[in-house]
């Protein structure tokens, strides 16, 4: 059997699938064959209202990694928010920064809660080290803009998000960009004495002590 | 895939306390709508008060006149505007509405008594417990469906969840049958109750059972329960369930500021950060 014959069924598989379970099943055959032929069926596969379908397509266009990137950001779906969501968990997970117009959009704008969580998180995860140097620092600054912004939304599971997101951004280049880490960790300094919500508090203090580790760690291995 | 709404969405039987159509209000103009003549402009004025007032005292005493309207009546006998005026009290922390609430458990309108034990719940007198528990008396048998009607003979999932809230231990006793009430929303507000109660992890076990149920909307629900009991042991399950994720936060959220308030000054303990780690992989 040819390789590209193979996709071919494992696809018709996923299109075929006359049960939730079927679905599922075929979902994941086609995404532990790390075949990026399979990538437009596992994008589609996003919006199919199939949690646990969703999810296994998630793993495998994260594990085909930056082959995946450009699909994803050309099928983002405006229509389907659940869709939506998996995509930028995709994305946010592969972290290829190609994805920061588009994340930041969404962290901003998207009407539906569960996206701005996603992209809120991905803003502060990416491999910022993968753009050119003279792009690097433009990058981290939209990006700590609109989590900054973020950190101030009235819904209590955006501005948790906000602060994974600062965090990420903090501890991705803490040496390369000092005044960017004192920004979010004056920020952080605020919301520790001032946000509404117990676990929001909570969410600050956890990101305060594993960014101090780390800082730690780099005072004792700078002699 | 919805997005949630609060809990309340999900329980079954009581009419929906957002009425449709409304126009948006000062606090002035709805307070002076409570008593207009267009019934339908005050139970939304009940409402809204509810919803967007903070405590005023003119507010909390026109709401308390409320539960004693006469005029808004439905054709099977029930009193709307009670049933709102009830549940905005709950929400405005005002004390001097316990005794008017406490007359509301004997009104003959079974969402009025609903509505009136989950506002003395929310509002935290200990003095309420006795006559919430007077209303399980009877036990599982006393609590039956009406025929013709969509709810029980007493509002026993609300003065359960309420003697829960007043943190009643005297209660336990009452509640305890109630584990084994024919409807399941029942069975676990009892369960739940009694965990909070008794902080004994066999409860917490019943409602992670109950997790694992085939229906989606008793899935959420029972999620819900679990993160408001504060049963630690369930974070791994609810960060697993076959349930939305934004549920999933709430009922996290409620685990979390749980077991940050266990310590005191409030700080974070090994089981916060676990619970935490959990929610950053739901993002």
């Amino acid at each position: 059997m040819t390789k590209s014959a193979g996709a071919l069924e494992l696809i018709q598989s996923v299109e075929q699938a006359d049960s939730p379970s079927r679905l599922v099943a075929a979902v994941r055959a086609l995404a532990e064959a790390r075949l990026e032929a399979g990538i437009p069926t596992l994008i589609t596969v996003l919006g199919y209202n199939n949690p646990e379908a969703a999810v296994a397509a998630v793993e495998g266009l994260v594990h085909l990694g930056d082959v995946s990137v450009a699909p994803l950001l050309e099928q983002i779906d405006d229509y389907n928010y659940g869709a939506r969501a998996y995509s930028f968990r995709a994305l946010a997970a592969i972290a290829d920064p190609r994805a920061l117009d588009v994340l930041l959009s969404a962290a901003e704008a998207d009407f539906a809660p569960s996206v701005r969580r996603a992209a809120a998180k991905g803003l502060g995860n990416l491999r910022w080290f993968q753009l050119p140097a003279e792009q690097r620092q433009l990058a981290q600054e939209r990006a700590l803009k609109t989590l900054l912004l973020l950190s101030n939304d009235p819904e209590w599971a955006i501005r948790y998000a906000a602060i994974v997101g600062l965090q990420g951004l903090a501890a991705s280049e803490p040496a390369a960009n000092p005044d960017l880490v004192e920004q979010i960790l004056a920020r952080f300094a605020q919301i520790a004495q001032t946000d509404t919500d117990l676990a929001v508090r909570g969410r600050v203090w956890m990101a305060q002590e594993q960014l101090n580790a780390i800082n730690t760690q780099l005072s004792a291995h700078s002699y | 895939m919805l997005e949630p709404s609060p809990k309340q969405d999900f329980e079954s039987g009581s009419s929906p306390a957002e009425p449709s159509g409304g126009e948006p209000l000062t606090l002035e103009q709805a307070l002076a709508n409570l008593s207009h003549p267009d019934l339908s402009l005050r139970y939304y004025a009940a409402w809204w008060l509810g919803k967007f007032a903070t405590g005023e005292p003119a507010v909390v005493d026109a709401l308390i006149a409320a539960l004693d309207d006469e005029a808004d009546r439905t054709e099977l006998g029930g009193y709307p505007l009670r049933r709102n005026a009830a549940r905005a009290l709950g929400k405005l922390a005002d004390l001097r509405a316990v005794p008017a609430l406490l007359r509301c458990l004997e009104c003959s309108d079974f969402y009025v008594q609903e509505a009136a034990a989950q506002s003395l719940g929310m509002l935290g007198d200990p003095a309420c417990i006795p006559s919430l528990m007077k209303l399980l008396e009877g036990g599982v048998a006393a609590s039956q469906l009406i025929p013709g009607r969509p709810h029980l003979a007493k509002p026993s999932e609300a003065a359960i969840e309420a003697l829960e809230a007043l943190k009643a231990t005297e209660a336990i006793g009452l509640i305890k049958p109630f584990l084994e009430h024919p409807i399941q929303r029942v069975q676990h507000a009892a369960a739940r109750a009694m965990y909070v109660l008794t902080q004994e992890p066999v409860y917490g076990r019943r409602l992670l059972e109950a997790l694992a149920a085939s229906d989606l909307k008793m899935r959420r629900s029972v999620l819900l329960d679990l993160g408001a009991s504060g049963y630690l042991p369930a974070a791994e399950a609810i960060s697993q369930a076959a349930v939305e994720n934004s549920f999933k936060m709430i009922a996290l959220k409620g685990l979390l500021e749980n077991q940050l308030k266990q310590r005191s000054p409030i700080s974070l303990s090994p089981e916060a950060q676990r619970v935490m780690t959990l929610m950053d992989t739901l993002l």
